[in-house]
This record gives C-alpha cells, structure tokens and sequence, in this order.
C-alpha cells in the first residue's frame, strides 16, 4: 500500500490539550500567533479575535511563557474515554495513530511511563552527635572527580632528597563537579544548544559530549571540554575529530532504544548539519543497530585499541551501553577489553528520536544497573581499571549524588541541561519543529535559543547543584565527593521489597550500620 | 557618546514583546492590558519590529548625530537633551506639523492621536534605569551602549 491508500480522511483523535484564552487579558499583539511552531493561534482580523486550533497543540508552553499578559493556560482535554482499567486512553490514542498512520509510533525524549522510581525510594544518610557534619560554607569541600583507569598501587621513588610518582597515571577526564552532558548530536539538537552546552561546560569545568552526529567546526575550540563519540554510523568520525576531543567515547546503545542505532529524521538534516555528519542533505541518518565490526567483546576490543592508537594513547577511551539485563557481565567485558570508563545509560534515558515501543519497554532502570554494574567490577577486581559514568533520567543533584553513592564516578546529564534551556518535555523532537529552538535545524526556531542566555541558564543549573552537592556531602559528614562513591552505607531504601534492596546493594530504612 | 540601542538580530525571535512594552510605558497607564485596552486611541510604540523570515529585528531612534528631525522641526520641540545627547521631543512644543516624520530616514517617528496629537519616537525611558524593551527582551537580543 501506498502513503496516498493509507490515508484516511476523517481522523479520530481527539485533541490532546484545550488551549483556554481569556479575552479580557487578550491585548490581540499576536507573541502567540508568531511563536508557535504547530500553528496553533490564529488572528482573526475580521472579528479581532485571537483562534486556536487546539487539535494541534502539543502544550510546549511557548505561547504561553510568552505571553506578557498571562492571558493563555493550556490544560489536557477534559474529554473523558469510558473508563476501562485495561483499555487506558492512551492505548485506545495510539491505536487510532496508527490505523490512521500505519506508521510505528515515534517519540522524542525518555520513556514518560510510570515505573516504580528507584532514586524516590532511596534516601541519604547525615551525621548526628557522633560523628560531626561538615559545614560547606566555613570548610572545604571537593568536588573533583577523575574519569579513566586508576593504577592498582601507586609507587614512589626518591630522587635526590625528594619523593616523586614512579607509577605512570594513564589519561583521565578531571571534572570539577560530577556531572557531565550527555551525548546529545548535533543535528538532534541545534547549533546554538550545543554552543549553550559547551560554554557551559567550560566554565564549570566538566565535559559535554558531541554524540554521533560529529562536530561542528565552531566546536574545535572547545576541545578541553569535549568528549567525542563513535558511534555505529560513524558519522563526522576522522582524525581531527578524534584528536579534538579530550575523550573518545565509543557508543553501543543508549538507554532510550536499547538494540537500535540512532535515528535523525531527514527534516532536521540541513546543510550544516550534512556538512558536519558528512551526509546528503534531507537525508534520514539512520545508524546501524549494532557496529558491524563488533560482533563481540573481542571486535570492540578491536576498535578501543584502534582508538587508543589513533589518539596515541594521550586520551581516555569509553564504551557506552544501554542497560539492560546482562549489563554486568558485559560491563566487564568491556572493562577487559580495554575501556578507559564505562557509561550505562537507563530506561530513562532521553532521545531526538526512538521508537515509542522501545522507549517504553526496554532496558533496566538507571539506579538498579548502577549497583551491579559496580558491585560486578568490584568482585573481578577491576572496578579501579575503568571508571563509571550514568545516566538516564537524572533530574537534581540528589539523583545524581544517589547514583554515585550507589557506584558511580559521575553522571551525565541530557534532559535536565534542555529543560534548563526551556525544554518542556512535549516530545516533538523527532518533528524537527522544537518551539524552543533546542531539537530542530528550523532556522526561525534555532535563533530561539540565544547562547548567551542558554549558557546562563545551565551553568546557573550547575552552580545550583554544586551548592547542595557540597550540602548533602557536609551534612553526611564527607568532605570529598570521591569518599562517597560507591559508599552505599550512606544509602537506605523506603518501601523497596528485599529483592530490591539486595540489587541495589542497601539496607532498608530504619536498621543502622 | 550618546547611547543607542542595538540588536543581536541573530537571535530576534520575532515575539513583538518589545512593541507592547514600548506602547504600555508610553501610554499612561502601567499595566499591559489597560494601556492597551483602555486608552482612547491605539497606543504607539516606538520601537519596530521587521520581518522577513527566518531574519527579524527591531528598530528604533536611532538618536542620529545630526539628526534631520531637530533640524525640520518648527517648534524647536524636537531637540538634543544637553545631558544624554539623545534625540528627545518636547510634548508642550510638538504642534504635530509632521515635519520631523517625513524626514527620519528610518520612519520611526509615529503619530501619537492620543488628546494632543504628537510625533512619538523612542526616548530611551528617561525614567527608567533600562529602556522597557532592553530589560523585557525574552531572548535577551537587545541592549543599551
């Protein structure tokens, strides 16, 4: 069947919001009109009247941040289906979609499924008489995190009358705070978020990461600041782009569509963006599902090696993967084979594009493959040749200081650094037509995002996090972030059942050390 | 130097907000919907928004050196503020001739019908410590230097 037979003329949806004006507040400047992207407000200039065709909306809420009468409120259609505890509303929606589509359903961002929430079911400990918490403000506090492989012991020599390191440290990332930027492709999103990222990443002195989509040449100047990835369509992959980053990432999978390769719509490849990926323009790029030449632990040894070698060995060298139900064992395997870090990316994770099915069912939450994946690298042994970096679905600095009591060495955040930038999460990504000029290469839209306060904005975030970072960590009584990976003493679980509490390697609420 | 307001255009994103700050500080009322609501005839604004997909940007007074719109004017309303150095009108004096509109290279002295019938153009807020379309640009596009 053709697209032209498949269509139907009458769709059966509902609209999904109701866009409630009031008219007394109305001032009829038309903010509203220009700013949405899905052609929601119209000016009616016979009846000057201010329309909305609400089956479009998608509740970004641009119009109504733009608004400067506070005149716009968007609220979920009160259109209410017959109850029906199986046949939930949106199951009956997507069935429409798709008999009206034949299409698989696409989605952008993570899976937006209620799943029971580890980091809601974990809380921090804090010291009380006997053992003296730290006050951030009149003490030091260290932030500092190193990402690579730490030697097993470290040998001192004398020379002359003073002590210095014989043990040759290999290559490590420094962060100034544990977080870093996930792996977001330029092309998923746009130029000036990229730009908003890097600057900030600058100055708070951590890493963000190109992702699959190359680097635009703009970007080489932030190279100190650049983790750049290889993924299975190796797009923008050659050797200034290696030698640009201070970090090699190899990806495998990402939480939001473990077992398939990235997914760029044709409608956000523009010129620039082909010019950087090194594709034709309009084109989908779509990456292999796996890399076709790794079929096993041996292959990817392979190419971490010949990354190593062809960043002549200067440059910490990671493998991400997805997680999912073996991610132990094959985060070992990958430790073995040479990765520098490991990244595990969680059901949570984020996305420009995924199948909504994948996005929604496959793969293991973040907090329960952080636990094993350290716990398995501890029991081996090798738990100090790679370091740990998560993600997927990280919102504050209290998730994030969870997961690193859990085993990590830092995070890596996507979706918190765009909702910083105005992200609303209304999961149009994959249209191209983001209304805050994030995921798209609309030029109309991209200039939405100015760098100047996109840069504001994430490092606010960070600064933000610093500080309670620095606050948990004095009121647990450490006064260095590294003392608390993996400290799961400092950990206890609330309303988790036993098997639970055992994965994650923590006490339930309520039994002391 | 007489300080002027420029625009990052780059990043314009065509909102118009700056219009409706300008009319509301120019109207006499302070609040967004009454000035645009309850003023007798439409308020005016005098900065500009121009469009031509997917480029934007505003434009205003630009307080010109030698400025074409003091030397046309009859009443000797429209003049240099000794102080600042900007281009400013004098409301007692402006008779509302029209000369100074039909000479700005930039159209952007308007008439203002409201009781008296003025020439309105930008006075850089006098009254505030940021013009109302620097301080409430979304995009933060626009600046005072």
């Amino acid at each position: 069947m053709g697209e032209e037979e498949r269509s139907v003329n009458q769709s059966y949806l509902p609209s999904e919001f109701s866009v409630v004006r009031e008219d007394d507040r109305c001032i009829r400047c038309e903010a509203c009109v220009n700013q949405c992207p899905f052609d929601v407000h119209e000016y009616d200039a016979e009846e000057d009247e201010v329309k909305a065709d609400e089956s479009k909306c998608v509740s970004c809420h641009r119009c109504v941040t733009i608004c400067p009468t506070d005149a716009l409120t968007i609220k979920e259609n009160e259109l209410d289906f017959r109850e029906n505890a199986h046949w939930s509303e949106e199951s009956i929606k997507n069935i429409y979609k798709q008999a009206e589509s034949g299409g698989a359903l696409l989605s952008g961002m993570g899976n937006d499924k209620s799943m029971k929430d580890y980091f809601n079911h974990i809380v921090l400990n804090a010291s009380q008489v006997t053992n003296p918490s730290i006050d951030p403000l009149r003490e030091p506090m260290e932030l500092r995190t190193h990402i690579g492989e730490k030697p097993e012991k470290l040998e001192i020599e004398k020379e002359g009358g003073e002590r210095k390191l014989k043990t040759e440290i290999p290559p490590q990332l420094e962060l100034d705070i544990p977080v870093m930027f996930a792996a977001m492709s330029f092309g998923s999103i746009s130029y000036n978020a990229h730009m908003s990222i890097v600057k900030a990443a600058k100055k708070a002195g951590t890493f963000y990461n190109t992702g699959e989509g190359g680097l635009h040449e703009d970007l080489y100047e932030y190279g100190d600041n650049t983790i750049v990835q290889v993924a299975s369509g190796r797009f923008g992959v050659h050797k200034e782009y290696l030698d640009a980053g201070k970090a090699v990432e190899i990806k495998i999978g990402q939480g939001a569509k473990p077992g398939i390769g990235g997914h760029l719509p044709g409608e956000k490849v523009s010129e620039e963006i082909s010019e950087t990926r090194m594709i034709p323009e309009g084109t989908d790029a779509l990456s292999p599902a796996p890399h076709h030449d790794i079929y096993s632990i041996e292959d990817l040894r392979q190419l971490i090696y010949a990354l190593k070698e062809a960043t002549e060995y200067e440059k910490p060298v990671g493998v991400k993967i997805a997680a999912v139900h073996n991610s132990a064992p094959i985060a070992t395997g990958i430790v073995r084979a040479g990765a520098d870090y490991v990244v595990i990316d969680g059901i949570r994770g984020g996305t420009g594009a995924a199948p909504t099915a994948i996005r929604d069912n496959v793969g293991i939450p973040t907090p329960l493959a952080t636990a094993v994946v350290d716990q398995r690298l501890r029991e081996e042994g090798i738990r100090n040749e790679a370091s740990l970096v998560v993600s997927g679905g990280i919102r504050s600095s209290a998730d994030s200081i969870k997961a690193i009591a859990l085993g990590a060495d830092s995070v890596y955040i996507g979706t918190a650094a765009l909702v910083a930038l105005g992200c609303r999460l209304c999961q149009q990504c994959h249209t191209g037509k983001c209304p805050w000029g994030i995921a798209t290469q609309d030029p109309n839209l991209t200039k939405r995002l100015n760098p100047k306060v996109g840069e504001k904005r994430i490092s606010n975030l960070l600064r933000a996090w610093k500080l309670e970072f620095e606050e948990m960590l004095g009121g647990l009584g450490v006064n260095a972030i590294e003392s608390l990976r993996g400290n799961r003493e400092q950990l206890r679980g609330v309303g988790l059942n036993e098997v639970d509490l055992d994965t994650l390697g923590i006490k339930p609420a309520g039994e002391a050390w | 130097m007489v300080k002027r307001i420029y625009i990052d255009e780059d990043y314009c994103v065509s909102c118009g907000l700056c219009q409706v700050y300008c009319r509301t500080e120019h109207s006499e009322y302070d609040d967004i919907i009454k000035a645009h609501k309850k003023e007798d005839s439409e308020p005016v604004s005098g900065i500009f928004k121009e469009e031509e997909e997917p480029s934007s940007f505003a434009v205003q007074c630009r307080h010109c050196e030698e400025a074409p719109c003091i030397d046309a004017c009859i009443t000797g309303a429209m003049h240099r503020d000794p102080e600042t150095g900007s281009v400013v009108r004098d409301e007692d004096k402006c008779v509302g001739c029209w000369s100074c509109l039909m000479v700005c290279p930039l159209g952007v002295v308007k008439r203002d019908e409201d009781e008296k019938s003025v020439a309105m153009k930008c006075n850089l807020c006098p009254d505030k410590d940021t013009p109302v379309c620097v301080a409430n640009c979304p995009n933060e596009v626009l600046e005072l230097r």
